[in-house]
């Protein structure tokens, strides 16, 4: 049973993985008991399964997920949300608003408008339909202040830590609140810009050095550094 | 001196045609310096362009081309939408600064017909089905042309798809031969071309052996048909090697990067 | 042409940060962007250049050709200038003829030089009343992160800067191309700079974010003796007050020197 790369290899669309009792796992395709890349990244193995972490793959919702989301569009029915995935999301009135909600009488956009950003969860999403959102659990809804910060969404793990580890960290030496949203959008709000731009840097950070290994103590480190650089002026 | 006076523009541009007809010289050596079957040096670069979701830039000789890939995304307008899988909007397009006479913005039917052809030499390797209701924009700009651009705009074209992590069945990759002064040879330049009996543009998918763009125009037996596919195949080949080379070396690049 | 819909925190923020002088990236308000100028990028063309504004990126290419002369200015050479946002360079662009931000910018780059009577177009008169030649300046929008005038105005003077023509010699009314090759005849050099006001407050060369957020923009573009050859209000409906206009033009006679300089050395 053969598989024709290590692990932790750069493999290409098209290269062949594996061949036989194989299962085909993400970012990659099987025809012919022939496992193939489908995606550019890293190949792994897990017992009999073959996946790869892309280099770079778009968000796709699943349900579950906590989104950031824009806002943008309004119809009779709710809202149309961008959420950074192949389709637009929607969030229906009925989710905001009292059941009996009419929409003639109803002003949507002075609930969430053209523009207003807003933390959500998916709650359905199959390729046949858009992904539906609620805002119906706590901490959900509108997003009134703060700092918006885009990474790759298969960097998000990284941002997060194991356990929590890195963003409860930075939530710590930066004293910031920060919203990890599923689809690469992370939202930060401190009690001052200069915290704000301390976490910041951290996820510029981590978003550039996402594969190194000890990353949350140097991540740490640095935000020591530049605390102390900045209040030194 | 008075009779090369007298020269006029027409005669001149005989000359340089008559020059140009012999493409090929006695050591079968082409006007470039290259032997038959010999490719121009190729560059290829991934990550080119800061806005679009994928992008890559390809030379080819004096090929300067340049292509961005947006998507998948919302279809628009809603009615270009498939509700079983993903549009491949693909443009062509050249630059007015890219050819000799400078060429009108607007496209021509020569940029439609190659848009779409391009666009179905790419589509049997993505997974359009994994997208419905969405689309995905391939847009493939001229920047200089030399021969050979609707091969080298695929080429290009599948790295910026594969940078943009559009998940792909295999990598696309193009290269044309041809026949000039008779002979058969690999990846024709522009005055190749013009003045040669026949060129074959051929798109290729590496790793699943499978032809997914084939024209022919020109003048040529079946046998000599079958033998410029095979040059093309070598070709692509040869091409695709350079694209995995490409796709990996923007990763170095990210990991050199980070041990700074 | 779709616009972006902007995240309105985003707008204040940006509006706040300004408020205390501060901008997103952390430049001063009349800082520019990293600037990389490439000339003779396209060698096809007869001339052409490449600018980088931070991660606004600007191709010009020009080619010469012949043609007849407008009727009014039979002694004149023509000139043209074209400039396409093309579908890559942002998700914004779409594909099809130029719309009214591609044909104001080709007119603002083209007003500059026309009017700082750059080109001397006498110069490229072969036969007054029946042939001149004609070049055509092409700007191509690589990618936009704001500021198209700015770059485009300097790529496309690199690029005439850049651009050489064929010798020649007349014959029976007819050009004969003879060996060798002169530049472009270039007098002047005309530099654009554009202000955005946000809130109250004058910045110059917007970032994108910050152009999705600005009230309007004020172009002024110098000439080598600091004279104003094109100005160009838009970018939104806001306004300027004749103090703005008046502060705005002592900022560009120093800022267009400053920035003429990487286009012409020494």
């Amino acid at each position: 049973m053969p598989i024709f790369y290590e692990k932790k290899q750069l493999v290409a669309p098209g290269d062949l993985l594996a061949e036989g009792d194989y299962v085909p796992g993400e970012s990659t395709y099987k025809e012919n008991e022939k496992i193939y890349a489908s995606r550019l990244g890293l190949v792994d193995y897990d017992g009999r399964r073959v996946y790869i972490v892309a280099l770079k793959a778009f968000y796709i919702p699943a349900p579950g997920d906590t989104v950031i989301g824009k806002v943008v569009e309004t119809t009779p029915g709710g809202w149309v949300i961008d959420i950074k995935a192949p389709q637009f999301a929607r969030l229906r009135a009925s989710d905001v608003v009292e059941r009996s909600f009419k929409p003639e009488t109803t002003d949507l956009p002075s609930i969430f408008d053209v523009g207003d950003l807003i933390i959500a969860k998916v709650v359905a999403y199959d390729r046949t339909r858009d992904p539906q959102l609620t805002i119906r659990e706590p901490g959900l809804g509108k997003i009134m202040r703060g700092q918006l910060f885009e990474v790759t969404p298969t960097k998000i793990p990284r941002v997060i830590g194991r356990q929590g580890s890195m963003v409860g960290m930075i939530k710590r030496e930066t004293g910031c609140q920060l919203t990890i949203g599923q689809n690469g959008w992370i939202l930060i709000s401190g009690r001052s810009p200069t915290e704000e731009q301390l976490a910041v840097l951290a996820l510029r950070k981590i978003e550039a050095e996402s594969h190194t290994s000890g990353l949350t103590d140097q991540v740490n480190e640095m935000i020591k550094k530049e605390r102390k650089a900045v209040e030194s002026k | 001196m008075k009779a090369s006076k007298k020269k006029t523009k027409q005669e001149t541009e005989k000359k340089s045609a008559k020059k140009a007809e012999k493409l090929i010289d006695k050591k079968g050596v082409r006007l470039d310096g290259r032997k038959l079957d010999e490719l121009r040096p190729v560059k290829l670069e991934v990550g080119v362009i800061p806005n679009a979701d994928g992008s890559a830039y390809l030379e080819q000789g004096k090929n300067k081309i340049l292509v961005g890939v947006y998507g998948p995304k919302e279809a628009h307008p809603r009615h270009i939408a498939r509700q079983d899988r993903a549009v491949i909007q693909c443009r062509y397009h050249m630059a007015p600064f890219s050819v000799d006479e400078r060429k009108s913005p607007a496209p021509s039917r020569r940029d439609v017909e190659l848009s779409k052809v391009i666009r179905e030499a790419l589509e049997p390797a993505i997974f359009l089905e994994y997208y419905p209701k969405t689309a995905i924009q391939v847009y493939i700009e001229i920047l200089q042309a030399d021969g050979g651009t609707r091969c080298a705009g695929i080429t290009a074209a599948a790295l910026a798809l594969a940078d943009a992590g559009i998940p792909m069945r295999d990598l696309v990759v193009a290269c044309a031969a041809g026949k000039a002064d008779g002979k058969l040879m690999l990846d024709l330049m522009d005055t190749e071309d013009k003045v040669g009996e026949a060129d074959v543009p051929v798109a290729f998918m590496p790793n699943l052996n499978a032809i997914t763009l084939l024209q022919m125009d020109g003048n040529l037996s079946v046998d000599e048909f079958e033998n410029a596919i095979s040059m093309a195949i070598d070709g692509c080949k040869q091409i695709y090697a350079l694209q995995k080379e490409a796709l990996k070396l923007k990763y170095v690049a990210a990991e050199e990067a980070k041990e700074e | 042409m779709n616009s972006p819909i902007v995240v309105r925190i985003k707008k204040k923020r940006i509006v706040e940060l300004l408020a205390n002088g501060k901008r997103v990236d952390e430049r001063e308000p009349t800082e520019y962007r990293k600037i990389e100028l490439d000339s003779g990028v396209i060698e096809r063309a007869e001339g052409s250049a490449r600018v980088r504004l931070g991660k606004t990126d600007v191709m010009v290419g020009v080619k010469i050709a012949t043609g007849t002369p407008f009727s009014d200015v039979p002694n004149k050479g023509v000139l043209t200038v074209n400039a396409e946002l093309v579908p890559l360079a942002s998700p914004y662009f779409e594909p099809g003829p130029p719309g009214e931000n591609a044909v104001e910018l080709a007119r603002v780059v083209d007003r500059g030089i026309r009017e700082s009577k750059a080109i001397d177009l006498e110069k490229l008169c072969v036969e007054p009343g029946k042939l001149v030649f004609v070049v055509f300046v092409d700007v191509y929008i690589l990618n936009h992160d704001g500021n198209l005038i700015d770059a485009s105005t300097m790529a496309a003077l690199a690029a005439l800067v850049n651009t050489k023509m064929f010798k020649y010699e007349v014959e029976d009314g007819k050009i004969v191309k003879k060996p060798g090759y002169t530049p472009l005849p270039i007098v002047n050099y005309p530099i654009s700079v554009t202000f955005a006001k946000i809130g109250d407050k004058l910045v110059l060369d917007t970032g994108l974010d910050e152009e999705e957020v600005m009230d309007a923009r004020l172009t002024m573009t110098m000439d080598k003796d600091g004279k104003i050859c094109a100005i160009q209000k838009g970018g939104g409906s806001g306004y300027f007050t004749k103090e703005e206009i008046s502060e705005a033009a002592k900022i560009a006679l120093k800022k267009t020197e400053e920035l003429r300089k990487i286009v012409v050395k020494g």
